[in-house]
């Protein structure tokens, strides 16, 4: 970038940091960041996870303190203590995890977080008034919402809309939206960003869009910043990049494991049968509505759908943590329901979504982790009384060095691994021994580029070896690229099923909003 | 229970709707109170101990200023200041709720039984009874309506409390702080100090709750005094969905549950009088296994109610 253009860009941004750094304990999360936000248009935030692109908006949303630089907003250094002091300087926020009660109602939600026109909050609430007064709010903005109901009523994209409905009653001048998409379907992805796209043509609204999603960068964004490692890594109007130069600004040298070819199977020798499945959510609603879903061997099965479709209960009955109120599980044409034993014989494994918190004890070392599946076995009990310490260690050494566990250091907690390093361990602890069907829920949630696809070959190497593979994910993408066939779960229902040659990214996402 | 003798057995339900009445007193503040903590997503276990503290200190006030009034202040204030304690100790990070709970309960009632041992002999003016059954003829009848103060202070407290969680800002915010840290935070809102705020003034209730027991029903000090009831208001509180005028009806069932035995023993049944006073526990159990599901969460429970540590 010229000089000129440098100061030209400074003059008119309403945000700019300049050398904004951030420290936690011995980690530099940013490092010596300058951005420059025009008072109009969408201002992409591109970067890996860890890249400290969230650390960065949280520190102009007032979250966290920058450790060094400063935060100049409409030509004025501010110093940001609060989300509050962010909001009077006319920067609101739509996080990544939404930050709606989600016990109360969307207009209880929204009286609190809006103070009315005179910024006066009277200590009684009048709630007619106030109806009143966001019915006639929300009537101006391009979005829609039900006052009355109940947060966790709404679906994903609801939510993210009421989330946005919120911040623009504040009237902000920046709008920062954390990976907005990341619960939406295409649709309704398209849907939020193309409004959004809209509104910063007519009126002095800047958003600043955090992804790590290049389709919506390039359909929507008028400028990108990349981060990679707490730096800046390139700045640019969109129209000067390409997708290979933006990728390259995102990752750097890092190694991409090559995916592995799909190997012809003959996917007839159905493992995994589930019939007219249904369950209750713990709420006791019904999540599962009947369901039915077959797995070979030697193929993948997708399971598409919005968050909360029943996805969730559905890896859960798999695994035997939550009981189906109807119909069966057939593995191997034996009744399934989920006991230890049935697991062991079956080799039916699952990778639950988030395995820190939901298949791993956190504070026990890795090893110990490791040795869930199989601390039983014979080979490693003895008379199924005691451990046998020395050949659990073997294999967890064994177990890591293949999965590629990093720090390769056994004894160290669960809890003290990066997020890749904690989902392969699980993997290598789910993968590890003779699996005949393995269930995997977004397992790639959270993970960089390089993880991502290491992850991938590992279920692809499974599938080619024989494994019945049913692959629960919210990721498209990923399900496109992996699976044989795919299902769609909406509201709890199997609303469409088709092959991967049949697959289109269109009709899937329709059918996952239930068209 | 000479009157309900009179009555014969018609003695029986009028004296578990008088006993319902007095008893539920306790039971109805510490309920409040509990609420009131547990909808900012906080659990107080220490309230048996503030229950205890605050029969003792009312108990001793009363002695010596002559006052009970006097006495339900200072129980007030000691339940004010033992919240507080628990707000503040759970601020700190990585601290657990339910053991800082167990320790304080574990704490007020040991120290009470300390404090109060000169307390046991001497007997202390007593909070007088509003005779809203002055009309009747019939002793019973009169002693039943023979309601204290305190429960009509209970009474409008519930629904002051209901009207606030409704229709007040600071009700809004507690509830918000109590469904979602993060939603609370996003707004401005200081969680820490909102959970502090609601602990100790929980604590101030169940305090009150401790000087009905020494100052009006049993009406003395001593260690048996509680037996428990600052415990059995928190699964009331469960019972009770978070919701203030649920809590009254639930203390009136825990207080009639309790006047069981009494008014069998009033017709003459004194077989199993031991067991029937066993009734509130009980049904706290009842309680306890009908609200539980394995299939489900508590509907109605604070979003961020957790047993978890922090914050």
């Amino acid at each position: 970038m010229t000089v000129s253009n440098d100061k030209r860009a400074a003059s008119r941004a309403i945000l700019e940091t300049l050398g904004v750094g951030k420290v936690f304990g011995a980690t530099r999360a940013l490092d010596d960041v300058t951005l420059r936000v025009a008072p109009r248009g969408i201002h992409a935030l591109l970067g890996e996870n860890g890249a400290g692109k969230s650390t960065l908006v949280k520190c102009l949303a007032g979250f966290h303190r920058p450790s060094s630089g400063q935060i100049m907003i409409g030509g004025r250094e501010r110093v940001l203590r609060s989300p509050r002091d962010a909001h009077a300087a006319g920067v609101g926020m739509v996080y990544q995890h939404f930050t709606l009660a989600p016990n109360l109602t969307v207009l209880e939600n929204l009286v609190l977080a809006v103070p009315d026109r005179n910024g006066v909050s009277a200590r009684r609430i009048d709630w007619k008034a106030e109806r009143a007064r966001f019915a006639q709010q929300i009537d101006e903005l391009p979005f829609d919402a039900d006052l009355d109901v109940t947060v966790s009523s709404l679906s994903s994209g609801q939510k993210q809309k009421v989330e946005i409905i919120k911040q623009l009653c504040l009237g902000p001048r920046i709008l920062i939206l954390d990976e907005p998409t990341s619960v939406l379907t295409p649709d309704e992805a398209d849907e939020v960003l193309g409004t959004l796209h809209e509104m910063t043509r007519d009126q002095d609204l800047a958003v600043i869009l955090i992804t790590h999603k290049m389709r919506e960068v390039f359909a929507y964004a008028d400028r990108v910043t990349v981060l990679r490692g707490g730096r800046v890594t390139g700045d640019d109007e969109i129209g000067a990049l390409d997708a290979d130069a933006l990728s390259e600004m995102m990752i750097g040298e890092v190694e991409i494991a090559k995916s592995p070819e799909r190997a012809p199977t003959a996917a007839d020798n159905v493992l995994l049968r589930i019939e007219n499945l249904s369950a209750d959510n713990d709420r006791g609603v019904r999540a599962l509505d009947d369901v039915n879903l077959t797995v070979a061997a030697g193929e993948i099965v997708g399971v598409a759908g919005v968050s909360g479709n029943g996805q969730t209960e559905l890896a859960q009955v798999l695994a035997g943590q939550r009981r189906a109120m109807a119909g069966r599980i057939q593995v191997h044409e034996e009744v399934y329901s989920g006991t230890r034993a049935e697991i062991s014989r079956h080799g039916m494994h699952c990778l639950p979504e988030e395995p820190l918190r939901n298949a791993c004890v956190p504070d026990m070392s890795v090893a110990d982790n490791l040795a869930f599946r199989h601390f039983d076995r014979p080979e490693y009990s003895l008379g199924g009384l005691f451990m046998r310490g020395a050949p659990l260690a073997r294999r967890a050494a064994t177990l890591m060095e293949r999965f590629n566990v990093k720090p390769r250091e056994p004894r160290l907690p669960m809890a003290s691994l990066s997020g890749g390093n904690v989902q392969r361990a699980a993997l290598a602890r789910e993968l590890g021994e003779d699996v005949d069907i393995l269930v995997v829920t977004n397992p790639c949630f959270g993970l960089d580029v390089a993880a991502v696809a290491q992850i991938h070959a590992q279920l692809m190497d499974a599938r080619n070896a024989g494994t019945a593979v049913l692959l629960i994910s919210e990721d498209l993408d990923e399900l496109l690229t992996l699976a044989d066939r795919l299902v769609v779960l909406f509201e709890g229902r199997a609303v469409h099923e088709c092959t991967r040659e049949q697959a289109d990214r269109r009709g899937i996402g329709q059918k996952m909003t239930g068209y | 229970m000479e009157g309900a003798a009179d009555l014969g057995w018609w003695g029986v339900p009028l004296a578990l709707l008088a006993g319902a009445v007095r008893a539920s007193t306790p039971f109805l503040f510490v309920s409040l109170g509990e609420c009131l903590t547990e909808k900012s997503g906080r659990i107080n276990l220490g309230l048996e101990g503030t229950l205890v503290m605050g029969a003792m200190i009312a108990y001793g006030i009363s002695f010596l200023t002559g006052s009970p009034w006097l006495g339900v202040a200072g129980a007030a204030g000691v339940g004010l200041v033992m919240g507080a304690l628990h707000g503040v100790i759970c601020g700190l990070p990585r601290v657990n709720h339910i053991a800082v709970g167990i320790a304080l309960m574990i704490f007020g009632v040991g120290l009470a039984f300390f404090l109060g041992k000169p307390l046991i002999q001497p007997s202390a003016p007593q909070l007088p009874g509003l005779a809203l059954g002055a009309w009747s003829d019939s002793r019973a009848v009169r002693a039943a309506l023979n309601v204290n103060a305190l429960f009509i202070i209970g009474v409008i407290l519930t629904f002051v409390m209901a009207w606030m969680f409704r229709s007040t800002r600071i009700g809004l915010a507690i509830r918000t702080v109590g469904d979602s840290r993060d939603a609370a935070r996003a707004v401005g809102l200081d969680v820490k100090r909102i959970r502090l705020l609601t602990t100790a003034v929980g604590g101030a209730f169940a305090g009150v709750g401790g000087s009905f027991l020494s100052l009006y029903y049993p009406g003395s000090w001593n260690e048996g005094l509680s037996s428990g009831q600052g415990l059995m208001a928190v699964a009331l509180v469960i019972f009770a969905r978070w919701d203030p005028i649920k809590c009254l009806y639930a203390s009136l069932l825990f207080g009639g549950a309790g006047a069981l035995g009494p008014a069998l023993q009033g017709v003459g049944i004194s077989t199993g009088y031991y067991l029937f006073n066993a009734t509130p526990y009980l049904l706290t159990l009842i309680v306890m296994i009908a609200a539980s599901s394995r299939d489900r969460a508590l509907a109605g429970a604070p979003g961020d109610l957790s047993i978890n540590s922090s914050s």
